[in-house]
């Protein structure tokens, strides 16, 4: 039978089925972080059952961390104290964990794929519904909820019915100044939030073929916003380029054996999908959402839609935007360039291309949030820093900072902050915060003109 | 897990649809390290209002609804993956949550704490909304067993994977069953080759 991508990955983890009922699928990477785990860790000393295997997990303090002075003691205490519990929990359990100051330390779906954890093949969960972005590599990734966190750390297994599948086809060639965040916010807009629910998403055709590792984390990372529990795309030559010589990933003939593998995992021809989309690439532009969900998004030239619904109209009331209207020229204060969805080198070099001789515009605050430690690092390496610099933006340090304002980043209420981060749901980035999500270069181009303007008209060629 | 078995409850309407998990629990009330005290936050920023008032126009403050089931609107439960999301709705005392539409994420994390979410159809939904906001003392019925909600506007049955069912009419979890497989989960590691 012509299998998927996904039947493949799947299908090779199933240790056991129920009849009628449900699957106990092998997990090869459990990743933790301080704000999903300590309920489970209770859990498990509340039964008296110890951690299966703490070899297969990595954890690491991201949703809570300050983005500033990182050195010191943190002031919130019961930010300290969830640190300190997963400091212990995993000092206790015998577990990895990069911390604060760690060398590896930053957002957990960033360091993985950095470190050359996260592989093709593998089926890797997390505490969290953006686990969906280890998908570029061709695994299994997805988010679950406490109660899972503790089974995995019983059984390394977890009880699921499998999934259906989709595809979502993107032929073409993109237009300038279209980045990987425009494609997935532009897919999000045309399906809906929950036209993924109930499926395990496949990305293909020439865009993701052409896309970067990096593109393809963003747009994996994204697949939750449209209900699916992960996105996944073929491995490919790319892939295995951007492992080789990554800490953790296999080397010399190891590195070989499993490359084969690989490429044995890619969709058959022929195989069969419960649900499949094709996209022109050329539809595509630069997108901005104007609403509370991520699917409420529109093309920076588009007006915001007339639609006559309540939760609609609901969302234009929070964000105090009018049906019918433009977003160009409106005037914004905040500007968040980071999150595991957009804070990769990639991010910080489209922006600091844009910035290059310019300056920000003095009403914004910008905040530029590196993923991860050694994103900070290759951003100081390559002159990007200095760039910032010069263009009046100052670069904090790595965390998940004001996507979900858990630690001090709070965009306060009533302002709009053009954003790169995954959700623009009602206090999300803070209590009353106005969030607008955008690409890196939408991002930076607000920040230094004060207000939204239409890239596809000021963008000078040499930036992409 | 406590069992669950059949409801009779009147039931509060919350017609607004994409509720996400943001609002049923912001990410500022996630630094427990307990599951405890969530319920007082559920939908904590429609509840109150910034200065910390009540906000009267949201329907959990409304007086005339109450009971353990909440009706809502079409995909309740999307975003994060946060179980204090579950955990929230439990705490303030529902027991049962029915819309058109649920995220997977929240569906999965209900049914692992004994929060029962059901499926209906759109039209159904929508009916059973109006009876709410006409008879706020319409009482709804949830039979597990028979998979069966009987209201003022007719029964409709509704699906549940059997093997959950089962767990929820006994009180038992996940971890239990998985604990249960060690030895063939034992021997799958011994012949990983992937």
């Amino acid at each position: 039978m012509k299998k998927t991508l996904f039947d493949k990955v799947w299908d090779s983890h199933v240790v056991d089925a129920i009849e009628n009922g449900p699957q106990v699928l092998y997990i090869d990477k459990h990743l933790i972080h301080e704000v999903t785990s300590p309920q489970a860790f209770e859990e498990l000393e509340k039964r008296g059952i110890s951690v299966a295997r703490p070899d297969k997990i990595v954890a690491t303090a991201d949703h809570n961390t300050p983005t500033i002075n990182q050195h010191l003691p943190i002031k919130d205490a019961n930010s300290r104290k969830q640190l300190e519990q997963l400091t212990q929990n995993c000092a206790k359990n015998k577990i990895t964990l990069y911390g604060l100051g760690h060398k590896n330390n930053g957002i957990v779906h960033v360091i993985a794929p950095e470190l050359g954890i996260t592989q093709p093949g593998m089926t890797m969960v997390c505490g969290d519904s953006h686990t969906s972005t280890h998908g570029a590599f061709g695994s299994i990734a997805f988010g679950i909820g406490t109660s899972q966190v503790a089974q995995v750390f019983a059984s390394q297994c977890l009880l699921l019915e499998k999934p259906k599948k989709m595809r979502v086809l993107v032929n073409g060639k993109l237009k300038k100044g279209v980045l990987p965040k425009d494609v997935i916010l532009y897919i999000i807009a045309k399906l809906g939030t929950n036209s993924g629910t109930g499926y395990f998403c496949e990305y293909a055709g020439d865009v993701f073929e052409n896309m970067s590792m990096e593109g393809r984390m963003t747009v994996c990372n994204m697949s939750i916003e449209m209900g699916a529990r992960g996105g996944m795309i073929s491995p490919d030559q790319k892939t295995f380029d951007y492992l080789k010589g990554k800490e953790f990933a296999p080397k010399g003939a190891e590195l070989d054996k499993k490359i084969s593998y690989w490429k044995s995992l890619a969709t058959d021809k022929g195989a069969v999908f419960d649900k499949e989309h094709h996209i022109d690439a050329s539809e595509i532009e630069p997108m901005i959402t104007f609403g509370t969900n991520p699917g409420m998004g529109i093309k920076i030239s588009e007006n915001i839609p007339k639609t006559n619904e309540r939760s609609f109209e609901k969302s234009l009331a929070y964000m105090n935007f009018k049906k019918g209207a433009s977003l160009i020229d409106t005037p914004i204060n905040y500007v968040f360039i980071g999150s595991c969805t957009n804070s990769r080198i990639e991010d910080f070099r489209v922006a600091a291309n844009y910035v290059k001789g310019k300056q920000k515009a003095d009403n914004v605050t910008a905040w530029l949030v590196p993923g991860s430690q050694n994103v900070a690092k290759q951003i100081a390496e390559e002159g990007l820093l200095q760039i910032f610099e010069s263009a009046g933006f100052s670069l904090r340090q790595p965390g998940c900072s004001a996507c979900l304002a858990m630690n001090d980043d709070k965009i306060p209420s009533g302002e709009y902050c053009v954003s790169t981060s995954n959700r623009n749901f009602e206090g999300r980035q803070g209590q009353g915060a106005r969030t607008i999500l955008a690409s890196p270069l939408v991002a930076v181009a607000t920040a230094v003109s004060g207000k939204i303007v239409d890239i596809t008209k000021t963008l000078e060629p040499q930036v992409l | 897990m406590e069992k669950f078995t059949l409801l009779k409850s009147t039931a509060i309407p919350l017609a607004t649809e994409n509720i996400d998990t943001d609002q049923i629990i912001p990410a500022r009330f996630l630094k427990a390290t307990d599951k405890l005290g969530f319920g007082e936050q559920v939908f904590k920023d429609w509840r109150y209002f910034n200065d910390g008032n009540l906000n009267p126009n949201f329907v959990l403050n409304n007086p005339v609804f109450s009971g353990s089931i909440l009706v809502a609107g079409d995909n309740f439960g999307c975003g994060s993956s946060r179980e204090h999301a579950a955990w929230a709705l439990m705490g303030y005392g529902f027991k049962v949550i029915i819309s058109s539409f649920f995220a997977d994420i929240f569906k999965g994390n209900s049914l692992n704490n004994g929060l029962l979410p059901i499926q209906v159809t759109p039209k159904y939904l929508k009916a059973l909304l109006k009876e709410i906001e006409a008879n706020p003392s319409s009482v709804l019925v949830v039979n597990l067993k028979e998979q069966q909600l009987l209201t003022a506007v007719g029964t409709s049955s509704f699906d549940i994977d059997p093997y959950k069912k089962t767990c929820l009419l006994n009180g038992y979890d996940d971890i239990d069953f998985l604990i249960s497989k060690k030895d063939k989960i034992t021997a799958f590691e011994a012949q990983l080759e992937y």
